[in-house]
């Protein structure tokens, strides 16, 4: 057991030995892996980040209830107390047509159009809030339902909707970034496996004698798969980096992004776990991809 | 130690190497095999280290049937013969150490081990001391030696030699004869493929001719303390 240890600790860094003997065609690979690796492990990223992101959002199931231009303020105030006396319902806030139309000036920059106008175009509202166990979707779509049967309400709006639509938008990025993480993964196995296979054809001739003097097919394998784990360590390595400095330069502007929404959100990185997994699965890959190429190539090559 | 039972030889490109070729090799003997360039002497040798297979008859190498090895028992079955070849085979970018040790590396052979038998094996054709140097640095002589010394360092009981002395002088064939025959006083069989006669013609020991493939003589007694396995 100890000799197996030695022998294969030796092959592993006698491997390493070879690869720094041609540190230009090592690199060279070695960057094309960690690039494949790096784009599907940065749209992970981009995803988890939206998803943190967002994650606030959920909950924020506001129902939008705008009265009919023709109810005055006290029709609006009515509903707000019927609405109130609702169990499914936590607490109403009504909004003023003024306040709206003032808030909406400020925020919209549309100040000096909206001068124009003689009348408010704005209807009054009311913004209802759920009560914490009424909040699933059955609830909701009953609660309004039954809120656009109210006297004087013209229209209800579910704001979560649209935090449903970017929920499933973001599962078919998700989705996307996996066939892109399979389709690289391929490519990676690929790229390894002609490497590999063009290092055995130059040492065709070494490959014959060992196998004169009794060399296994496993055995001249052996130093050419250690060759695709260190590729794919190298690789994986090389992803993480270019994952790490991408999130270092968008740090910044993100987080100046969130601050103007009033979010402490700021970007996360891979993670201890997400890290690992790059890099092992780097290499993983660079093993695999070498074992197809060796075990068909080495078996092709006989002495004569 | 090799019987060779009517055994054909016919390449895919047609050309016949061996015609029912029937020969026996005795454990412990030393034979030559000679013949012109084509006689079948290297097509021969292949055969007994099952870098070719025979088209038809039977071949028994050290009492296995050579039809029965499966592809994947191959190198289990070359490890227990030594092979020199006329181009020394050796890898020219390392040193002699990792040439001479690779059959014990393969082996899986502890490495302290291995030092002290490489040393041993280069002790014994006389480049003790030279296990740092590249191959390239060698002269062919030199290199000739490495190649047995790497042949031997797995204590084969057959070591076959493909004209050993091709690319040597006078002086160095007659060195590079002498190791083998020291092999051979030890107990090992030896089977060398040469068509150096005034070489062969120095020894004392049995001379296998070969001729479009067939054995044309069994070409002098065998030595007197074997029995007779004269070829047939």
């Amino acid at each position: 057991m100890k000799q197996w240890f030695e022998r294969h600790l030796q092959t592993l860094v006698g491997s390493l030995g070879r690869l720094w003997q041609k540190p230009f065609a090592t690199l060279l690979t070695i960057l094309v892996i960690g690039i494949a690796l790096a784009l599907p492990a940065c749209l992970h990223v981009l995803v988890q980040n939206v998803r943190a992101a967002s994650g606030g959002w959920s909950n924020a199931l506001d129902v939008s209830v705008y009265m009919k231009q023709s109810a005055s303020l006290d029709d609006a105030r009515q509903a707000a107390e019927r609405i109130r006396k609702r169990r499914d319902v936590a607490e109403v806030t009504v909004v003023k047509a003024d306040d709206a139309l003032e808030e909406f000036r400020k925020n919209s920059g549309f100040g000096e159009a909206l001068d124009a106008l003689k009348d408010n175009p704005l209807p009054h509202a009311l913004v209802v809030r759920p009560a914490e166990e009424f909040r699933g979707p059955g609830h909701i779509a009953g609660l309004t339902e039954e809120l656009r049967k109210l006297p004087g309400v013209d229209i209800v709006q579910l704001d979560t909707e649209w935090v449903s639509r970017f929920n499933a938008i973001l599962d078919v990025v998700r989705r996307v970034v996996f066939l892109a993480a399979g389709l690289f993964a391929l490519g990676i196995l690929v790229i390894v496996g002609n490497t590999i296979r063009l290092d055995i054809e130059n040492r065709r001739d070494e490959i014959e004698v060992t196998k004169l003097v009794g060399g296994s097919d496993a055995f001249v394998r052996r130093p050419f798969l250690y060759n695709g784990v260190w590729y794919g360590l190298g690789g994986g390595t090389i992803a993480w980096l270019i994952v790490a400095v991408v999130i270092v330069v968008l740090s910044d502007p993100v987080q100046r992004i969130a601050g103007l929404y009033g979010s402490s959100f700021s970007l996360q990185g891979l993670g201890g776990e997400g890290s690992l997994a790059l890099v092992l699965g780097g290499a993983v890959l660079g093993w695999l991809g070498s074992f197809i190429a060796a075990t068909r190539e080495i078996r092709g090559i006989e002495p004569k | 130690m090799i019987h060779f039972d009517h055994v054909w030889k016919r390449y895919p490109n047609g050309r016949e190497a061996l015609c029912d070729l029937t020969l026996e090799i005795g454990r412990g003997e030393m034979a030559f095999l000679t013949g012109h360039s084509g006689a079948g002497k290297s097509t021969l040798l292949k055969l007994i280290a099952l870098i070719e297979r025979p088209s038809r008859g039977t071949l028994i190498v050290n009492g296995q049937n050579t039809a029965t090895v499966p592809r994947a028992k191959i190198p289990p079955f070359r490890r227990q013969i030594g092979i020199v070849f006329q181009d020394h085979k050796l890898l020219m970018d390392r040193p002699v150490y990792d040439n001479v040790g690779l059959p014990l590396v393969i082996a899986g052979i502890p490495e302290k081990e291995i030092g002290k038998r490489v040393r041993a094996a280069l002790d014994q054709v006389g480049l003790l001391g030279r296990e740092q140097n590249r191959p390239i640095e060698l002269s062919t002589g030199e290199q000739q030696r490495v190649g047995i010394a790497r042949a031997i360092i797995g204590k084969p009981s057959l070591l076959i030699a493909d004209e050993p002395t091709g690319n040597l002088d006078p002086d160095l064939s007659i060195e590079v004869m002498n190791i083998f025959k020291r092999f051979n006083e030890v107990g090992v069989t030896v089977l060398i493929a040469s068509h150096d006669v005034h070489l062969i013609e120095r020894y004392g020991v049995r001379r296998v001719i070969l001729e479009g493939g067939r054995v044309a003589g069994g070409a002098g007694e065998p030595p007197p303390e074997l029995p007779s396995m004269v070829a047939v």
